[in-house]
């Protein structure tokens, strides 16, 4: 059988090219590999290298020839043993299998066709792909007479990864000075003593190469959390949490699961400079791939990171630098876990719905004390996971509120607040009695000067007046 | 005898591949490792099973070497069901668990890191494995690299890294990206021992790489290999090519191709026989040929696929 020598794509977008030049003629011998033609694309000039090995039989195209569709005949090889008899009669033109698949993927007409079709097929609800629906979700029940202890962040967050430590032999912690410094915050105190430096792992400064590391370990079989001294830093290390943590369970068809903690403090810490001082939230929010957690008080900080490092995907822990010292009163339980994408309604209210995660709620919960005075009854909802996004909660509020302030530390474009009070408009928007309002930080750099610092940050007044805005108060 | 076949199935698959392309049937970016395929198939000689192998883009031959299926792989190019990623990774993202291959890796440089973590992983389960960690005298410059070298040589972990020097980083010769164009030398300030190697003869690239994996089997630490290799195609599909002369290409597969080298030294000592080599050749030709019709019929994937493997629920 002669062989067809189709015209080639030779780049992503190619339909159709010149066909430049011939460099060989009917008689010559080719081999695999040999150039046979010069092409002209719309990008460059490429040689076209023979697949198969034969005589060449016919030239079906002209040299100069322009438009030449992709996949049509272009010349015609004899295999071993064959003249020019075979020839005859074989008509080029005369499609097989082969050539028709291909041709109707490639052909323009056909694509938009698919598309259209693909679009009018997501239209119609029925024959559209569905998308799975979350779970409903709710804190584990405390039993009766269990005792409350007060606890700093620090300690709870230690106390998380030291027991899922004692539990599974395969979390380690890595991280600069995670181990004989005990932590630049003192959140890994005490770790090397009791599990040892092969689970308790000081790295070089750098946050590019330890964070690949620790996927890769993760692909390996372990569960690494992985610190970062401050989410400053992990800019450096960004590329691997979301190229090779986030998505390559996605890209290898759900075989490489990554289940990995990337953990440390977030957001503007203390006359600090821009440079140490951003709130990472919708950066990392904003990733299908990653869960995102971002816990205000110790409970959460230790439930939360125990169902982080229990997670069988890569997690990003967001804590807040300025609240690892502070005390809150956590139940003293053997085993105390909380579910990943619920939110936590911290204060019930009729009037106003204030979202809030991390520092920002006890900003909100202050905010919603001094509201209450003057008579509007704020409900605080804690956001604590950001990705996934306990909507539902959200929404519920604003049914009974009917209005809505979205507060966070970080910048308000592409925000996190921009993403609910664009969630609310869609789901709730016949509730609404106002626009949904956001409270964000100045769209600057944090400057270093200690009253330039305030007036960037977002805080207690800027909430209260943004739920005054939204209950036409004053 | 086997290395040979391999070859031949690694050079027929990626010129069926390049076929494919052309027939729009396999699209985006596709890399071509003709050429380098004594590389790939010496290193995968002196592994043994469990042993992890983790690449860049240009990585057909890699999932070839360590046993993964011609089917799946030619599937996954044409974005179909029975890809090793159910069409969803492509040409440069297929993993498998089974053969101990992580990738397939899009970002250059990314899987060097990523590789010192899986030979961390061993260290850590003290499973006495070795990991395999390829990339390309581009990647050779990345920041990165000198991280995980760092790290590597601190901690001591079972790595071999393979640079596969063909000399081009797409259109980029080594000598006008590089400052030391040795590269085997560049752990030198890191403690890693390296070594030069002739990548187009697979039993030199068998003999050093069983040297490198011994050593870091034994516990000693990470070993730089760099393989001198030749590709032959552009960087990518839509690559001309044209930083380089045809005499150029011409010349290394003319003197050095590494499967006519094996060949010839099979008839010299007279392992086989010109009649024996052609049915091999056929032989493999139909597993190709076989791939690429199972990567033609595979469906394409289920719409529904769209919203798995986000995220491991449970």
């Amino acid at each position: 059988m002669p062989i067809k020598v189709l015209m080639p794509a030779l780049s992503p977008t190619m339909e159709e090219g010149t066909l430049a030049k011939w460099t060989v003629k009917p008689g010559d011998q080719v081999n695999s590999g040999d150039v046979i033609a010069e092409i002209e694309t719309d990008k460059a000039t490429m040689e076209v290298e023979a697949v198969e090995e034969g005589r060449v039989g016919k030239l079906l195209v002209d040299e100069g020839t322009e438009g030449v569709q992709v996949n049509a005949p272009i010349a015609i090889l004899l295999e071993e043993g064959e003249d020019d008899s075979a020839l005859e009669g074989y008509d080029p033109e005369a499609d097989d299998a082969d050539a028709k698949a291909s041709k109707d993927d490639t052909s323009p007409g056909k694509k938009d066709e698919a598309k259209s079709e693909s679009k009018s097929k997501s239209d119609d609800k029925a024959d559209a792909p569905q998308k799975p629906k979350g779970k409903t979700l709710s804190d584990p029940d405390i039993p009766e007479g269990t005792k409350m202890k007060e606890i700093t962040i620090r300690d709870a967050l230690r106390d998380a990864m030291a027991e899922e430590m004692r539990a599974d032999e395969a979390v380690f912690v890595m991280g600069e000075e995670v181990a004989q410094y005990q932590g630049a915050y003192k959140v890994t105190r005490e770790l090397l003593e009791e599990f040892g430096d092969q689970r308790v792992v000081d790295t070089p400064i750098t946050e590019h190469g330890f964070a690949g590391l620790g996927v890769g370990a993760a692909f390996g079989g372990l569960k690494p959390i992985v610190e970062f001294m401050t989410f400053n830093f992990a800019m450096q290390a960004i590329d691997h949490i979301i190229n090779s943590a986030a998505k390559t369970l996605y890209m290898s068809g759900g075989q490489m699961g990554c289940p990995i903690v990337f953990r440390g403090p977030n957001g503007a810490a203390s006359r600090v400079g821009a440079q140490h001082s951003q709130d990472y939230s919708s950066w990392y929010a904003h990733v299908p791939g990653l869960k995102v957690i971002a816990p205000y008080d110790a409970a959460d900080a230790k439930g939360l990171l125990k169902a982080a490092i229990r997670d069988p995907n890569p997690v990003v822990f967001l804590e807040h630098e300025l609240m690892y010292g502070e005390t809150f009163e956590i139940p003293d339980m053997d085993d105390f876990v909380l579910p990943i994408g619920k939110a936590k309604v911290r204060r019930e209210g009729s009037d106003v719905t204030i979202t809030a995660h991390s520092r920002m709620v006890g900003f909100a919960l202050q905010a919603a004390e001094k509201l209450s005075e003057e008579g509007i009854e704020a409900e605080v909802i804690d956001l604590r996971t950001l990705r996934p996004l306990d909507t539902d909660t959200i929404i519920q509020s604003v049914k009974k509120t009917n209005r809505i302030v979205c507060a966070e530390e970080g910048w308000g474009q592409h925000g996190v607040g921009a993403e609910i009070a664009a969630r609310v408009t869609m789901d709730a928007f016949d509730y609404l009695d106002a626009p949904p309002t956001r409270v964000f930080q100045e769209d600057v750099p944090l400057p270093y000067a200690a009253n330039l610092e305030a007036l960037s940050l977002p805080g207690v007044e800027d909430i209260i007046k943004a739920a005054k805005q939204v209950c036409y108060v004053e | 005898m086997s290395w040979y076949k391999d070859m031949l199935l690694m050079r027929r698959f990626e010129e069926k591949a390049g076929q494919l392309y052309g027939m729009g049937l396999i699209a985006g970016f596709c890399h071509l490792y003709i050429g380098q395929e004594a590389v790939v198939v010496g290193v995968q000689g002196a592994l043994e099973e469990g042993d992890q192998v983790i690449t860049g883009y240009r990585d057909h031959a890699h999932m070839l070497a360590t046993g993964m299926d011609p089917n799946g792989v030619m599937a996954e190019l044409t974005g179909r069901e029975g890809g090793y990623s159910k069409g969803k990774g492509g040409s440069m993202h297929m993993f498998s668990r089974d053969k101990q291959f992580f990738g397939g890796h899009g970002i250059v440089g990314a899987q060097v890191p990523i590789g010192t973590g899986l030979a961390f992983s061993n260290k850590y389960k003290k499973n006495g494995k070795v990991c395999a960690a390829y990339f390309g005298d581009g990647a050779a410059n990345q920041g990165q690299v000198y991280e995980s070298f760092n790290m590597a040589k601190l901690w001591n972990l079972p790595v071999v890294y393979i640079i596969e020097n063909n000399q081009y980083a797409m259109g980029t010769s080594v000598a006008r990206a590089s400052s030391e164009t040795h590269l085997h030398k560049r752990g030198a300030s890191f403690g890693i021992p390296g070594e030069e190697v002739d990548g187009m003869d697979v039993t030199a690239v068998y003999d050093a790489a069983k040297r490198a994996v011994e050593h870091a089997r034994s516990g000693e630490g990470p070993f730089i290999l760099e393989m001198k290799t030749y590709r032959y195609r552009g960087h990518s599909m839509s690559d001309p090519a044209k930083y380089r002369t045809r005499d150029e290409v011409n010349d290394i597969r003319d003197h050095k191709d590494p499967i006519d080298l094996a060949r010839k030294i099979i008839l010299e000592k007279g392992w086989s026989d010109e009649d024996a080599l052609k049915e091999m050749d056929k032989e493999v030709k139909a597993i190709v040929n076989k791939s690429a019709d199972f990567a033609k019929d595979s469906p394409e994937p289920d719409p529904s696929e769209l919203y798995t493997d986000v995220l491991i629920e449970g």
